[in-house]
Order: structure tokens, then sequence, then C-alpha cells
């Protein structure tokens, strides 16, 4: 085991105890900022928000890493910055070895297929006046499988593997609930037999007795499928339930990565802790202490330095943000920035 | 710190309504009975409230807990007067005080609504008008029901901010909604819902938009401004969690219907309706590892266009599916349990299924 060590990076270097080929994602000293310079109407000076700033992490194959933060972490700039849906100012993202932002628009287009996303929205991703048949067709279309019958054969297939049935896949998406429009929208991610699938926010907008559904899924088709998942997340409980490793995002940065036994017995970042403390619990009697630990004003803002912050406040925070140090790594494979 | 300005003893804010007694532990405050909503669809008539019976006592904390489709929010409006068409209220009272509000003119309802029974929604942005001040909108809300000048009104809407923990309070009357942030918009909300000192404050999923540090904030200042201004809480929520940590009383609702009711720690301790049950074993926790596969509740609401004959609940049911008696008597609500728990729930097998929880 190599000696706890700070990367200028920021983050954590290839995991010493696995080889390369274990790792199907790596980011590095990833950044993407918003505005700055001056107002295109009124000439004003624009803030400048470091939306993500030096974000470097790993994905091991077949895992699944969190992106855990509230809005305005960065989390999600930080996965459409890897899927290339949005062009980074800095960093290095590798697939597989390959260098996704070095690709030409062609070259790009065929490593998508290997990399798809979720969202969590799934009446506004899906197209009503579609079949569900067609949706899942479409990415097969897109990516030159001339073939209808084979197009067909496969999406069929995709579906059954989310649990459609070929009756249901001649339906209109406007006809389904949340749950099996989710299923639709995993159904039009999987039919490429992507390696790497992002998953942003895929089970918020669901009531949770549909939620416990879509993740158990989700669990299945990574066992069967091999799948590699990037969850993007606000809900600790789900990170724990879903992710082998997380990464707690603050003002555009990772504040701590560790995996999630390790983050959830031994959370260490302020940030992590209120976080935790502040995710209501189904149970009185931990919810009486929580409160008095809110009262107490541990967490919720107060132990972080901001709450619910507007456009000032997060400049503010963000100047602290900056000046905080790099990751370091306090426990084997447990990343705080201090 | 800030007084509250409008507390119940202040007598600058009595003005225009006539106080209320003195509040009782178990004084009724707003009684629901029998209250049935329809919707029109193009499919027919839909019964989103299935005559529903409801008692919110002074200074309770009532949680109403169902996941979507349940009919919680349809509830609310029906309640408070606001459902739109196509839904209607066809059946039952609300009687506040005693008073039914069922018929009362607009300007009736105008002395009621703000002044007696608050609302806070979910989405802070649509309720307040995006192209007036802050302030404007608070001095306004507090004139309908004080009689009072705009520069008083002004000061109490100054004091009412800080007290919510809005710093600088003064200045950021004069911003518009888009100048605050979700949370800021939510406490603005909760400040004009508490200004006129109501009895009753509806909050319909106030915090769901809102981050979870935030939500914390949001839901310790609810929880503080209600008690201090002496004031009963209807929280409607879909978060057991929330539920465990604000509400005394909880009512789970399924479509349309109430089928299970106690306090928290009796709901928590001893569910006793299946569908409590299994919604529960659903939820995941921060503070636990869950091994294995997720409980789930199958299948999916009934099509409300069919008419209910049984128990809603049975075809997803765990306990009475294909139950001849489940199939075709629908449960009425029943006691049990420790009378000061207050639970009843209506499952043709509760009794069994707290029994087994005792035991």
């Amino acid at each position: 085991m190599t000696p706890a060590s700070t990367i200028p990076g920021g983050g954590p270097v290839a995991a010493p105890s696995g080889s390369d080929t274990d790792i199907l994602l790596r980011v590095q000293g990833l950044c993407k900022s918003f505005g700055g310079g001056r107002g295109k109407l009124f000439g004003r000076e624009r803030a400048l928000v470091r939306a993500v700033n030096d974000v470097s992490f790993e994905v091991k194959r077949g895992q699944t890493l969190g992106l855990v933060g509230e809005s305005g972490s960065g989390k999600s700039t930080a996965a459409s910055c890897v899927l290339r849906l949005q062009q980074p100012d800095a960093g290095r993202v590798e697939l597989d070895g390959i260098d996704v932002l070095a690709q030409s628009q062609g070259g790009l287009r065929q490593l998508r297929s290997r990399m798809q996303m979720v969202f969590q929205d799934p009446y506004g991703s899906l197209d009503p006046r579609f079949s569900v048949l067609k949706l899942v067709e479409e990415p097969l279309l897109v990516h030159g499988v001339r073939d209808p019958e084979e197009r067909r054969t496969r999406a069929l297939s995709t579906l059954e593997r989310v649990g459609l049935s070929p009756h249901q896949a001649e339906r209109n998406a406007h006809a389904f609930s949340g749950g099996q429009r989710q299923r639709i929208a995993i159904a039009r991610a999987l039919v490429l037999n992507p390696d790497l699938v992002v998953l942003d926010e895929p089970v918020t907008a669901l009531d949770v007795s549909v939620q416990a559904q879509v993740l158990n899924l989700l669990v299945d088709l990574q066992r069967d499928l091999g799948l590699t998942y990037l969850f993007i997340v606000h809900d600790l409980a789900v990170a724990r339930y879903v992710c082998h490793r997380i990464a707690v995002m603050r003002l555009g940065r990772i504040v701590e990565l560790a995996d999630s036994d390790e983050l959830f017995s031994h959370p260490i970042h302020p940030y992590t802790n209120s976080l935790l403390l502040a995710a209501p619990v189904p149970d009185p009697e931990v919810m009486r202490t929580v409160r008095a630990a809110l009262q107490a004003g541990q967490g919720a803002g107060s132990a972080t330095g901001i709450g619910d912050g507007d456009v000032q406040d997060r400049l503010e925070a963000q100047r602290d943000a900056s000046a905080m140090a790099d990751l370091t790594e306090v426990r084997p494979g447990h990343w705080v920035a201090r | 710190m800030n007084a509250p300005v409008s507390a119940p003893s202040d007598p600058a804010v009595s003005g225009l309504a006539v106080d209320p007694p003195v509040p009782d532990e178990r004084e009724k405050l707003l009684e629901v009975r029998g209250l049935r909503t329809e919707f029109a669809t193009s499919r027919g008539t839909v019964a989103a409230v299935r005559d529903v019976d409801l008692v919110v006592h002074r200074r309770e904390r009532m949680a109403i807990v169902g996941e979507s489709g349940s009919g919680k929010s349809a509830m609310a409006m029906s309640i408070v007067g606001l459902l739109q068409p196509p839904g209607r209220v066809v059946g039952g009272q609300v009687l506040l005080g005693g008073k039914d509000l069922r018929g009362l003119s607009d300007r009736e309802w105008s002395k009621v609504r703000g002044r007696r029974i608050s609302l806070v929604f979910q989405d802070a942005m649509s309720a307040l008008d995006p192209i007036r001040t802050i302030g404007s909108q608070m001095t306004e809300s507090i004139r309908t029901h004080q009689a009072i000048s705009k520069r008083v009104a002004r000061s109490q809407a100054v004091d009412l901010l800080g007290e919510v923990g809005v710093s600088n309070a003064r200045q950021r009357l004069s911003d518009y909604p888009h100048q605050y942030s979700g949370g800021m918009r939510q406490r603005v909300l909760i400040a004009m819902a508490l200004a006129n000192s109501p009895e009753l404050v509806i909050a319909d999923e106030p915090t769901t938009a809102l981050d979870v540090t935030t939500q914390a904030q949001v839901l310790e200042l609810l929880d503080r401004l209600v008690t201090d201004r002496g004031a009963a809480l209807m929280l409607i929520t879909h978060n057991l969690g929330i539920v465990a940590g604000y509400c005394d009383i909880v009512k789970v609702m399924y479509f349309g219907k109430f089928v299970e009711e106690s306090t928290s720690a009796e709901l928590f301790r001893a569910p006793a309706h299946p569908y409590s049950r299994e919604l529960s074993k659903c939820v995941l926790r921060t503070d636990q590892e869950v091994q294995g596969r997720l409980a789930t509740i199958p299948g999916s609401l009934p099509d409300p266009t069919e008419p209910v004959t049984g128990c809603s609940f049975e075809p997803r049911c765990p306990v009475g599916h294909g139950n001849p008696l489940c199939r075709g008597t629908e449960p009425v609500m029943l006691p049990f349990g420790p009378p000061q728990a207050d639970h009843r729930s209506s499952c043709h097998f509760s009794g069994k299924l707290t029994a087994d929880a005792d035991s």
C-alpha cells in the first residue's frame, strides 16, 4: 500500500490494489465554469461560477460510483462533461483507456454507444407520440443498425429484460406510469449494450414503492450484464443501497470519497455529516436525537457555513472551498478534503 | 431575537377577527365529515376523496401520508375551498370551530383563508407573484386581515422576515421572488402563512422541492413558528421520516381513504394496516444497511373509474390477496391497541397483525 498522499489533481491515483484494466472510467482534474466576462446586453460583469472545480475519480468495471450532493454541487454538470454533452474547460476523461475529450465527432459517436444516460424525469424524456418499441429502436437507428428485423428483435429483448412485454411494447409511452416509463428509459439506454450507464437521479421522481422496484431492476441489470454505473443522486439512503463507492460533492468539488460502507460507518467531512444528519429517518426515537442536534446548531448549513445560499453566498463559500486543500487519504481508500 | 410580531396575545393584531378562546389540548378545531371529492374525466367520474372523516384538535401536528394518487392534496384543497374544476366537492361537511365552511361566499372565505387557516404549498415560485416585490406581497397579505397602515404592516413584514431567518430583511423586502433562493422563498411563504396567527396551517409537501439540509432548516422553522403561535399543523407528505420527526398524529391515506391512523409513535412501532406496513418496508434509511433485494409493493392503484368492491388494497396485499372477505366486504376503521394511542385501521386482519407484532 502506498503511503497516504496528496495529489495536485485533487484526487486519488489509481487504486494500488487493482490493475488498470479494472478501471472503466477515469476522470482527472475535470473543470467547468459558467459566466464570467461581461454580459452581452448591458456589459455588466458576470460572476464566474465554478460548477465543477478540479474533480477526479475512477469507476471500477461492474461497479457503481455515486456522485452525491445538493443542487449546485456540480454533480450533474460533472456527469454531462464525462459524456461530453458539455465540453469541460479542462481535465481528462478516459473510458476503457480511450481519451473521450480528444475524440472527433465521428469517434465520439462510436464511443457514445458505449456510454449512455438515463434522466430523472420519465415524463419529459420520452416522446409521448411514439410507441415504446419505436422509442427503444430509435438509438439503434441512430447508431446505424439498418436491418429493421434486427432492431425489432434487439428492442424487444431489451424491453423484456426491464420487465415489459411485447404486448406493452406496441402501446404509446404516455399510457405508462412513472415507474414503467423509467423502465422504458432504461431500455433505451441498454439497447446499445453500453459499458457505462450514467443515471441522473433515476428514481427521484418516483413514489417510494415504485422507487424500490426500479432500484431492484438496476441492481439486477448490473449483475447480469456487468454494467458500470455513474449514479447521480441527492438521496444518501438511495446511494447507500446502490453504490459501491461514493463521492460527496459540494460547490463543484469532491469533499469526501470512500467506499459506501466506509463512508456511512466513518463519515469525516463536516458537510457529509450535515447531509447525514439532515436526512429524515422513519423512526420517532432517532428523529428526537436528530432534531436536538439540529436545534443545537449542528449540521444543516451551520456546520458547513452555508445553508441554502443564493448567488452571493455561493460565491463566498466557493472562495472558501477553493482555499480548501486537496483530498487526503485518511484511511485506506477514504479521501477527505482538508 | 425578534419578538413574534403577531402572537395571539398581541393586541395590535387581534384587530379584525375575534380572538379564539383559550386553546385546550383536545378542543376540536377542524372537523371533516364524509368529505367526497370527484373529478370529471373523459373516462367518467372519478372519486379522489372517498367519504373521509377527520378531526384536527388545537395545537395538534397531524401528518397526512400517502403516495401519488392517494387523494391527499385533493382533500386539502377541498377543505380550504380551493379545489379547481374539473374537481368538485360532492358531499360532506367541513366544520371549523363548529361552522360549516362549505358554501361560503368568496367574501366569507377571504376572512377564513390566510386568517384562520393558512396554506403553504410545495412550489413557492408559483405561489408568489413574480412581478411584485416580496415586501408588497407580504404587506398586502397582512393588511387583508388587519386594519393597519401600510407603514405598520411593512414593519411587521420586516420583523417576520427576520424571524424566518432572512438577513438584511428591510433591504430584501424590495427584492422580487426570483432574487430569493428556493429555500428562502419557502421561508417567505411560511412567514406569510403565519403573519395573521392562523389557528390551522395546512402545508402540502412544503419541502419536497428543497435540498435536504434546507429541508431540515425549513421544517425546524415551520415547527417553531407553529408552536410559538399556538396553531395546529396539517402536514401533507410522502416522506415517513418527516412524519416521524415533526408530527404527533399520522393518518395514512390510500386510494382516497384513510386506512390507518394513530399517534406517530404507535404507527412506527406497530403499523396495523398492510399498506402502512409494506410502505414502511420500502423506505431506505441512511442509518441502516439493506442486504439483498428491496421490499416493493407489487402492482399499482386500482382503476378509479371502476366501482370499488371490498378492500381497495386487496389486489396488492400480502395478507388478504385473493381472500373472499377482502374482495367482498369493504373494511371500516376500527380501534385497537392501547386507548391512548388512538389507533384505528381499516383492515379485516389488523387485530391479528398487531397481536403478532406485540408477541
